[in-house]
């Protein structure tokens, strides 16, 4: 097995959902105020509109070879028809964090449920606002950003005036994320698939 | 009022370039390369300022016999490479010279979009009705019911009325003229280049070789004749009913209006985004 | 000059290569909307007004391509962007580019064909059309890109190449590199090197516009500079004037490939990993190179002795590195996104190695496990 940092996201939802742009600067924060190196990519095309969207980011101290998402270490699934079309690459270690609003079903006990749409909705007054809030709540489980990274590169990537929204939207999911026990998590199998590729 | 040509030969062709050139014996296209050199020592240009653009056909041998900045471009995309030189130096004053088939066949996409965008550019179509180079095939301006090498049996297509396109596209300037009135089209071409944005003129002339001969006018002489007859000053017509305009055709400025072109608006952008 | 270079940045293959046209010194663009490349032109309509350059959108790609011709006689480093359908259209053009010795860069961001394809999934299948795509026997530039930090890379050296030899270059990108944001750090101008091309030394009246010379490149006058001179796509004598004299076309036909032979050493740009004791090799070029680098350690971690050589530079094709390769390797595999354009000049340079094909057609990207499981095999 390679001896590397590799970690490997995914984030899946309907198209509008603001999937992209959420690791876009997902992929900033870590990649210009945390240092590590970056590939984010998404799906274009039909599903960018009205269907799936799709989003990845591969973060690793070292420089990436293969751009892609190979197993996931993290999904995050905004709805449960992308939750059920992308989670096939998550590896049995992989968490799943999904929005408690629209997934009801989950393939796999390493899951964490967090109504990221209600949250937004509730707290912020814009359902839209739900991938911030979901993008907070990822940092706080891969545990890889400080949530000062976000802010940045959430100011450099969203207009001015929705940048205050989605900042609060960032700690509002963040704050519910904390209240999760990742270490409650069962543990995954081993498998040895796990070693190879 | 037409210039002395003769020292304008020494003046503004090539020296090193062999005569004689390759057209036929009679071909209009001389008359033009004439007209064009009258209009430019007319405007007091300099030849390190002008450019001339072709593209392929008889009229695209053109730019190989003036002493300026030339080029022989592909088929039907001077206009482009035109464009892509206007840009890169707006001092240049940039000529092009093409056949009908040329600007209105392969080129008829560039040539509205030329005209739209309204580029400082000026564009002079030589109109024989034909391809001639290629050996008489009907090109977009063969009169429906004449003859040509791809049209044995009678053209049964219509012809584009070159300079009321370009109009409609937008041209600032636009013009017809015969190879029989070389006088008028002295003005005509001093008129377009002079004139800021896109400008057109149209030269109506005489392939004896490849379209006369197929269509009653064998000789150079009986097309040129052909043309003063059938050519009806723009004010003239006017007056005239459509019956009396059959099978004729306008010349003279069709269009000459003042409106933003493309070079200086861009300049604008430049200055705008500099400040910024 | 790019003012983001110096700096620590998230950026698209697609953003990169504007960055590294502007720090060569692009000052003109011209394209027509296309994807997976409209990003390029995007950028660069924003960016080049203020660096008091130039761009336009033109009516096709045919003029696009005329129109960077137009803009580089008149002595302006010129770009156009485009994709493969856009690519066939620029096919008549470059040509001409290439007839008359006009330096430009085309980038091809290439997606999956023939025809309108798949419009959003990546693909190498431009690779023989980037070659031969123009009529006639002409030599020409090709460079594939990897990665965000080869798109700035590779676009300056596709200008400077340009420049120097006084041909086209094209950059073959795809879809993964041009929307894959990746972490770079861009040099500072001053770092980066850039070559102009040879201009005329002597006075107008002593000027040969296409006089030979040592490296074959004759110094080229701006139009509008006092050099008048005829340019033409028609085959020319040494003053720019067509010909039909055989010892004439023949000069000049074998001068344009001469000059680009000359500089095979610097044109021929390969990259090589983990090769020195290799048994097995991939060669790979564009995406798939990263692919195939994963493939690589892995196996090495298994202890096979895999090593890869990345072709950056397509054409004039490396022979010599594959040539080693080759020497040195009892099996050589070569995946490609395409049902094998690569390995039929691999297979040139020498059929004595067992030469192993990968395709895939399918509008996916080839995982690093489908290479693994080739070298596993080799």
């Amino acid at each position: 097995m390679m001896q590397e940092d590799r970690y490997e996201l995914r984030f899946g939802g309907a198209g509008g959902q603001g999937i992209i742009l959420a690791a876009v600067i997902f992929a900033e924060a870590v990649g210009i105020h945390e240092g590590f190196h970056v590939c984010q990519s998404q799906s274009y095309g039909p599903e960018a509109r009205g269907g799936r969207s799709r989003a990845e980011i591969v973060i690793s101290s070292e420089p990436i070879d293969y751009p892609r998402v190979i197993g996931m270490d993290l999904f995050l699934a905004m709805n449960q028809a992308a939750l059920d079309a992308y989670f096939a690459d998550c590896k049995p270690r992989g968490i799943l964090l999904a929005d408690a609003t629209f997934v009801s079903q989950v393939p796999t006990s390493r899951a964490l449920l967090l109504p990221f749409t209600t949250i937004a909705r509730q707290q912020l007054g814009d359902a839209l606002a739900a991938n911030m809030a979901a993008l907070g709540a990822v940092g706080v489980v891969c545990g890889r950003v400080r949530l000062a990274s976000l802010e940045k590169a959430i100011a450099r990537r969203v207009p001015a005036k929705f940048k205050e929204l989605n900042i609060r939207a960032l700690h509002a999911g963040a704050a519910a994320a904390r209240q999760l026990d990742l270490a409650a998590l069962p543990p995954f199998i081993d498998s040895e698939e796990e070693k190879e590729v | 009022m037409t210039e002395k040509t003769g020292s304008l030969r020494h003046d503004y062709l090539r020296h090193d370039k062999k005569f004689p050139h390759v057209w036929c014996p009679g071909c209009g296209n001389g008359i033009v390369l004439g007209s064009l050199i009258r209009a430019i020592a007319r405007l007091g240009l300099q030849k390190d300022e002008l450019v001339l653009a072709a593209g392929i056909g008889c009229s695209g041998r053109m730019p190989v016999y003036v002493d300026f900045n030339t080029l022989h471009a592909t088929h039907g995309r001077a206009l482009t490479f035109a464009t892509g030189i206007k840009l890169a130096r707006p001092a240049l004053t940039v000529i092009i010279v093409m056949g009908d088939g040329d600007a209105t066949a392969i080129g008829g996409n560039h040539f509205i979009h030329a005209a739209r965008r309204n580029l400082d550019l000026t564009a002079i179509i030589i109109n024989n009705q034909i391809y001639g180079m290629t050996g008489g095939q009907y090109s977009p301006t063969t009169p429906y019911g004449s003859f040509a090498a791809t049209a044995a049996w009678g053209h049964i297509e219509h012809a584009f009325p070159i300079a009321e396109l370009a109009a409609t596209a937008g041209a600032s300037y636009v013009a017809r003229g015969t190879v029989y009135h070389a006088a008028m089209l002295d003005d005509l071409l001093a008129g377009g280049i002079a004139r800021k944005g896109f400008s057109v003129i149209e030269v109506m002339s005489n392939c004896h070789t490849q379209y006369g001969r197929r269509n009653q006018m064998n000789d150079a002489i009986t097309m040129l004749r052909y043309f003063k007859e059938q050519a009806v000053a723009v004010d003239r017509a006017a007056g005239m009913s459509a019956a009396e305009m059959a099978g004729r055709f306008t010349i003279g400025v069709l269009a000459d209006v003042e409106k933003p072109n493309f070079t200086e608006e861009y300049q604008k952008i430049r200055d705008r985004a500099r400040q910024q | 000059m790019s003012e983001k270079t110096g700096q620590r940045l998230l950026l698209q293959g697609n953003e990169a290569i504007v960055e590294g046209a502007l720090a060569a010194g692009c000052r003109f663009f011209a394209g027509y909307p296309i994807t997976p490349a409209s990003e390029i032109a995007e950028l660069m309509s924003l960016r080049l007004p203020a660096l008091n350059g130039t761009f336009i959108q033109m009516e096709d790609e045919i003029a696009s391509m005329g129109a960077i011709i137009g803009a580089s006689l008149a002595g302006v480093k010129s770009l156009t962007a485009t994709s493969g359908p856009g690519f066939s259209l620029m096919q008549e053009n470059l040509g001409f580019a290439c007839a008359a010795e006009v330096p430009c860069v085309v980038v091809n961001v290439m997606r999956a064909g023939p025809s309108t394809g798949l419009s959003t999934s990546p693909a190498q299948g431009d690779v023989m059309q980037a070659r031969w795509g123009t009529h006639g026997d002409h030599p020409i530039i090709v460079l594939a890109v990897s990665s965000v930090s080869d798109c700035f890379d590779l676009t300056i050296q596709a200008f400077n190449l340009s420049e120097k030899y006084r041909v086209p270059v094209i950059v073959l990108s795809d879809e993964i590199v041009a929307h894959t944001r990746e972490t770079v750090i861009l040099p500072e101008q001053a770092a980066v090197t850039v070559i102009d091309r040879m201009r005329p030394a002597v006075p107008p009246e002593w000027y040969i516009p296409y006089e030979d010379n040592s490296r074959g490149v004759p110094a080229m006058a701006d139009m509008g500079s006092g050099y008048r001179h005829h340019v033409t796509g028609l085959i020319h004598d040494v003053r720019g004037f067509p010909t039909e004299r055989p010892e004439e076309v023949d000069a000049f036909i074998r001068r344009l490939f001469r000059k680009i032979t000359n500089g095979f050493p610097e044109i021929q740009l390969t990259k090589t990993v983990m090769l020195e004791d290799a048994e097995i090799a991939v060669i790979a070029y564009g995406a798939v190179t990263r692919s195939a680098l994963r493939a690589v350690r892995q196996a090495r971690g298994r202890g096979i002795r895999a090593g890869l050589l990345q072709l950056i530079t397509l054409y004039p094709f490396p022979r010599k590195a594959v040539e080693a390769v080759l020497r040195q390797c009892r099996r050589v595999l070569v995946p490609e996104m395409n049902m094998g354009q690569v390995i039929r000049e691999v297979k040139r340079v020498n059929v004595a190695t067992e030469i192993v094909r990968h395709n895939r057609v399918d509008g996916q990207f080839i995982t690093p496990a489908e290479i693994y499981a080739h070298l596993l095999a080799m």
